[in-house]
């Protein structure tokens, strides 16, 4: 009995069940770790989408696995070393906190490829990618300043991390463009992810004024708010239009989708490399939802703009940017700032009137 | 709309959930029972709620099956820590677990719906008085309903012969039983009655707060309701009191951060916790001879014969 | 005809060694239909549940590394229950005793501190995690507020204290403002037993603390005021023991042992602070302590089997795309179950046919 146990087991390990007989062993396995429930409706539900999207293109030659709710801490290498244990080849740790943990398993296994997603440590097979979302949130920093009739919008921040400070900073550049007399009221809510702390943010920041509301954290509850009244906002890592069609201006829409397809091809055609990867509107890493519930003019504006930063004309961060206390950014990168002055971004703009947490 | 008004109804919104899970708890605690799964019963409560009204299309309906869902996990508990009088910590604890994994999987068919949120009350005339009459008659009903619910639940407690009874049972389930009164039938009622307000408070967060339903959406309000029937020191006035402190202070600390006051928020957070603990010990040290808990609060009970 | 529960005259040694074998037949039972219902076969599942993991050396480590922090902080919490002392805030000792430990390590970063290090650090979360359950406990014993809940507000304390530390004060300066500590130096860490795994010393330091935690239980004086005060207060009043000392000695054993599991956690597997450090390791020690009766041995077993439910439960996840939320499920069930079963070891059931006035809530 114990015997026929263990060979439905192995039967069962070598993932050979739901191909009808055929066994998949020669099949690339390619593995994922999401940090929430793949039915967040946020972060973790896009990548999911583009897991999805990926089989849909190549499932013929891959076998994709998920690990969800995996937490940031302790039992991350854990789950990692599951999947690598289980066969998988290359592995997509889908969160900043699986970074330490993706770079321990790396290094132990030197043959299994590994893609952490906005990270900055990598290996000779660990490979980072992320998105370059300061591009969209500038195009939104313009929409807001024209649509805004009080001149003040309300930012919902998760973490004082660079990636949301960068993104404050790109939406203020981009709104001084339009009305350098731009207010905005920023509230973190210490959380990716608490629908009923990022409702209630919401409110507050409307209750003091702000008649828009952007924000970096996952769920749509801001948006519903904003709706409910009467008020505009813009989206977050999804499409985010059912909840607040009348409010909606656009999303920052995370499309994995290109990028896991490119490297896994890569993988089956052998020419994986590990590669630092920080894509743009240039490459599709992420893009605009429909620009929607603005005037044609604004619109027009925003989409002139995406264009000529997909185009390379136009950059958010370009010389000269002058800090909160007025003293002027040392220009790293040319005519912009460099690439690691936006990564590791620790201050505020000019015409920000709040302080950066912890600092 | 005045920022004060509007900081009154947001407090208001976020404090509801708080008092409907606690009011529910106060009264299991006060009948001996310490049931420390109200997280996993409010989720369950969430996740059914959502399903109901979408299903439906009527909040009421919605707000039915959160309540029923509620009922139902209460009474695994009950039939552990009553019926086979299991600790009831391990067993509420372990109800918790169970409740995550069951409003995930409840809920895996809802994610990305949406519904039409509770209506806010609009009486004529009154709901558009100044100053208070948004407050007092434009919220949601589920907003009064919690009010009525912790006024209905002091008078139960200290105006009818059932209530004192209840209370008896929590103090002391020996001199209750040789009384001759049905300890643990008591306690099953006042389970239930704890895992219907839980399940509601559960519900209250999907149909009138976030209209849409995502698995852990509760975040850890069961654990904040379980904390606010110690602060209240089980006095459903006090319970009141609490639940709207509590939320004052998660909505002030917003506000504050909006204007640019910066005091660290995790300090803000602790506040009501060690505040809580303070309440409690000047409590217990004003009345000498113990604390004013139910004196059979979480022990377990099997009646001789 | 009524069904009711009754007190045994005394502890049922045949049920109390049957009992772990109904619950996991009734456990397979529910496990079969609920796979049944997923259309999945559940032969397969249960196998890769429970028997796989043990199999094979990898796991067999995992097993060990998750349930070092459980055994540790249960046979802590075990001692206090048994006194009737009732600490459920050992989550939040357990983050006291790795903030404080860490401070050490944080500290002396980059200095060439010797190996004095990792020792002073795991008396600091020691210290620390005693410290911080004395206060529920002197609450208690002072002005009589109540352990349960003095100590559960302690664990939102600590947790908002970790919070504050790493992402202010304590925060990795190249950690582009991510809310962690820089990783710690070799010598604040917590070294591993076998080459390129992941078992580290924590384990060997759980084995001994069961071993101590038998050896006071059953072979000191201590261990047996600890037995009566529980069993039997009045008993223990005549006998002259100082129940209020007992209530401080165990809440300060099992905050220590908290604390200590909490900076091995920190300084072995995890390697920095950070916050979510635990994933409820401290409630889920209450369960631990439960199902293993409140005994040294027993908590063991249990823990490892808790332990083995977590890695089964991934890799059911890998190997069959079962959800995680069933197996949340299925780890609750098992719990009712197990702690229904123990039930049994203490009361029976018996059917009567009078009417009787007190009725059991058995319905």
């Amino acid at each position: 009995m114990k015997r026929t146990l263990l060979a439905a087991a192995a039967v069962l390990l070598a993932g050979c069940i739901n191909s009808g007989g055929a066994c998949a062993a020669d099949k690339l396995k390619v593995g994922f770790i999401y940090l929430g429930p793949v039915g967040d409706l946020g972060w973790t539900y896009q990548h999911e989408l583009a897991r999805q999207a990926l089989v849909k293109e190549v499932g013929d030659k891959i076998e994709t696995t998920f690990l969800e709710n995996v937490p940031e801490g302790p039992d991350a290498e854990r789950a990692i070393e599951q999947l690598v244990r289980a066969g998988n080849k290359l592995i997509f740790t889908t969160s900043f906190g699986y970074m330490d943990p993706t770079l321990k398993v790396a290094k132990k296994y030197p043959n299994v490829h590994f893609e952490h997603c906005s990270g900055y440590k990598r290996d000779k097979n660990m490979s980072t990618y992320s998105a370059r979302w300061y591009q969209g949130r500038y195009i939104q920093g313009q929409i807001a300043a024209k649509m805004s009739k009080a001149g003040v919008l309300g930012y919902i921040g998760s973490f004082p991390i660079p990636e949301v400070v960068s993104g404050i900073n790109a939406t203020m550049l981009g709104a001084q463009t339009v009305n350098p007399n731009i207010k905005v009221k920023i509230i973190w809510v210490n959380s990716w992810f608490d629908p009923g702390k990022e409702a209630d943010a919401a409110k507050a920041l409307l209750d003091q004024g702000a008649d828009l509301i952007m924000q970096h954290t996952d769920s749509p509850a801001a948006m519903q708010v904003s709706g409910e009244r009467g008020k505009l906002a813009f989206g977050q890592d999804s499409e985010m239009i059912k909840f607040g069609p009348k409010a909606q201006l656009t999303s920052i829409l995370d499309t994995w989708a290109p990028y896991y397809i490119e490297r896994v091809k890569a993988e089956l055609a052998g020419t994986w490399k590990s590669e630092d990867t920080w894509g743009g509107l240039e490459s599709k890493m992420f893009e605009m939802a429909p620009y929607t519930n603005m005037p044609d003019d604004v619109k027009k504006m925003a989409e002139d703009t995406q264009a000529a930063i997909a185009a390379g004309k136009l950059h958010p961060f370009k010389c000269p940017v002058v800090a909160q206390d007025g003293k002027e950014v040392e220009c790293k990168g040319g005519d912009h700032l460099e690439d690691t002055q936006i990564l590791g971004m620790n201050f505020y703009i000019k015409g920000i009137d709040d302080k950066i947490p912890g600092k | 709309m005045g920022l004060i008004e509007a900081i009154i109804l947001s407090v208001l919104a976020a404090s509801t959930p708080l008092l409907l899970a606690a009011t529910g708890e106060l009264v299991t605690e006060r009948s001996g029972v310490l049931n420390l799964g109200v997280e996993g019963m409010m989720i369950v409560g969430a996740a059914c709620g959502f399903g109901g009204a979408w299903l439906s299309g009527s909040i009421i309906v919605g707000a039915l099956c959160g309540i029923v869902a509620g009922i139902l996990m209460s009474l695994i508990f009950a039939l552990m820590a009553l019926g086979l009088a299991v600790n009831q910590v391990a067993t509420g604890l372990a109800l918790t677990i169970l409740g995550i994994g069951l409003s995930g999987l409840i809920g895996a068919g809802f994610v990305g719906e949406r519904i039409a949120p509770a209506p806010h009350l609009h009486i004529p005339g009154l709901s558009d008085l100044p100053l208070a009459g948004r407050v007092l008659f434009g919220e949601d009903g589920f907003v009064y309903l919690s009010i009525a619910l912790v006024v209905c639940v002091w008078w139960f407690l200290y105006r009818t012969r059932t209530g004192l009874i209840l209370r008896a049972c929590g103090d002391n389930h020996t001199s209750a039983h040789a009384l001759g009164y049905p300890v643990l039938r008591i306690r099953l009622y006042a389970v239930m009655f704890g895992g219907a307000c839980a399940g509601l408070a559960g519900a209250y967060l999907p149909l009138a707060y976030t209209p849409f339903f995502i698995p852990g959406m509760t975040a850890g309000r069961g654990w904040i309701a379980l904390a606010l029937t110690v602060f209240a020191s089980w006095r459903p006035a006090r319970l009141v009191v609490g639940a709207y402190l509590f939320g004052a202070v998660t909505i002030l600390q917003l506000h504050a951060q909006g204007a640019g006051i910066g005091i660290p928020s995790q300090f803000m957070s602790s506040l009501p916790y060690l505040a809580t603990i303070i309440v409690l010990v000047l409590l217990s040290r004003a009345r000498t001879g113990g604390s004013t808990a139910p004196a059979a609060l979480g022990t377990v009970f099997v009646p001789d014969r | 005809m009524q069904l009711v529960l009754e007190k045994r005259a005394e502890r049922s040694t045949t049920i109390a060694l049957i009992s772990p074998l109904i619950a996991i037949g009734l456990t397979i039972v529910t496990l079969c239909v609920v796979f049944a219902v997923l259309g999945k076969n559940p032969i397969a599942a249960l196998a890769v549940y429970f028997i796989d993991p043990l199999t094979d050396g990898y796991s067999l480590q995992e097993i060990a590394v998750k349930a070092t922090p459980l055994v540790m902080i249960a046979i802590g919490l075990s001692l206090c229950y048994l006194a009737n002392a009732w600490n459920i805030g050992a989550e939040g000792q357990f983050l006291i005793g790795a903030v404080a430990g860490s401070w050490l390590a944080v500290k002396t970063q980059g200095t060439d501190a010797g190996n004095w290090v990792l020792p002073a650090m795991l008396a600091l979360g020691a210290v620390a995690g005693a410290l911080y359950a004395l206060i529920p406990a002197i609450c208690k014993v002072r002005f009589g507020a109540s352990e349960i809940l003095t100590s559960l507000m302690l664990v939102y304390v600590a947790d908002l204290l970790l919070d504050y530390l790493v992402r202010g004060p304590w925060r990795d300066p190249q950690g582009f403002n991510f809310p962690t500590t820089a990783e710690f130096d070799p010598v604040a860490t917590v070294p591993t037993l076998i080459e390129g795994g992941r078992l580290h010393l924590g384990s060997i330091i759980a084995l001994f603390v069961v071993a101590a935690g038998a050896v006071l239980l059953g072979r000191t004086i201590k261990g047996f005021e600890i037995r009566v005060v529980g069993a039997a207060p009045r008993a223990a009043r005549f006998g002259g023991f100082n129940a209020n000392q007992l209530v401080l000695l165990t809440f300060a054993i099992s905050g220590a042992l908290a604390g200590l599991a909490g900076i091995i956690e920190v300084a072995g597997p995890v390697g920095h602070l950070q916050p979510g450090i635990s994933p409820g390791y401290g409630f889920t020690a209450i369960i631990v302590a439960f199902l293993g009766r409140l005994n040294p041995i027993g908590i063991l077993i249990a823990g490892l089997f808790l332990a083995l439910t977590f890695i089964g439960g991934e890799q059911a996840q890998i190997a069959m795309k079962i959800p995680l939320d069933v197996t949340k499920v299925f780890q609750g069930i098992l719990l009712f179950y197990v702690l229904a079963c123990d039930s049994l070891i203490l009361y029976r059931f018996r059917l009567i046919s009078t009417s009787p006035k007190v009725q059991s809530g058995a319905h």
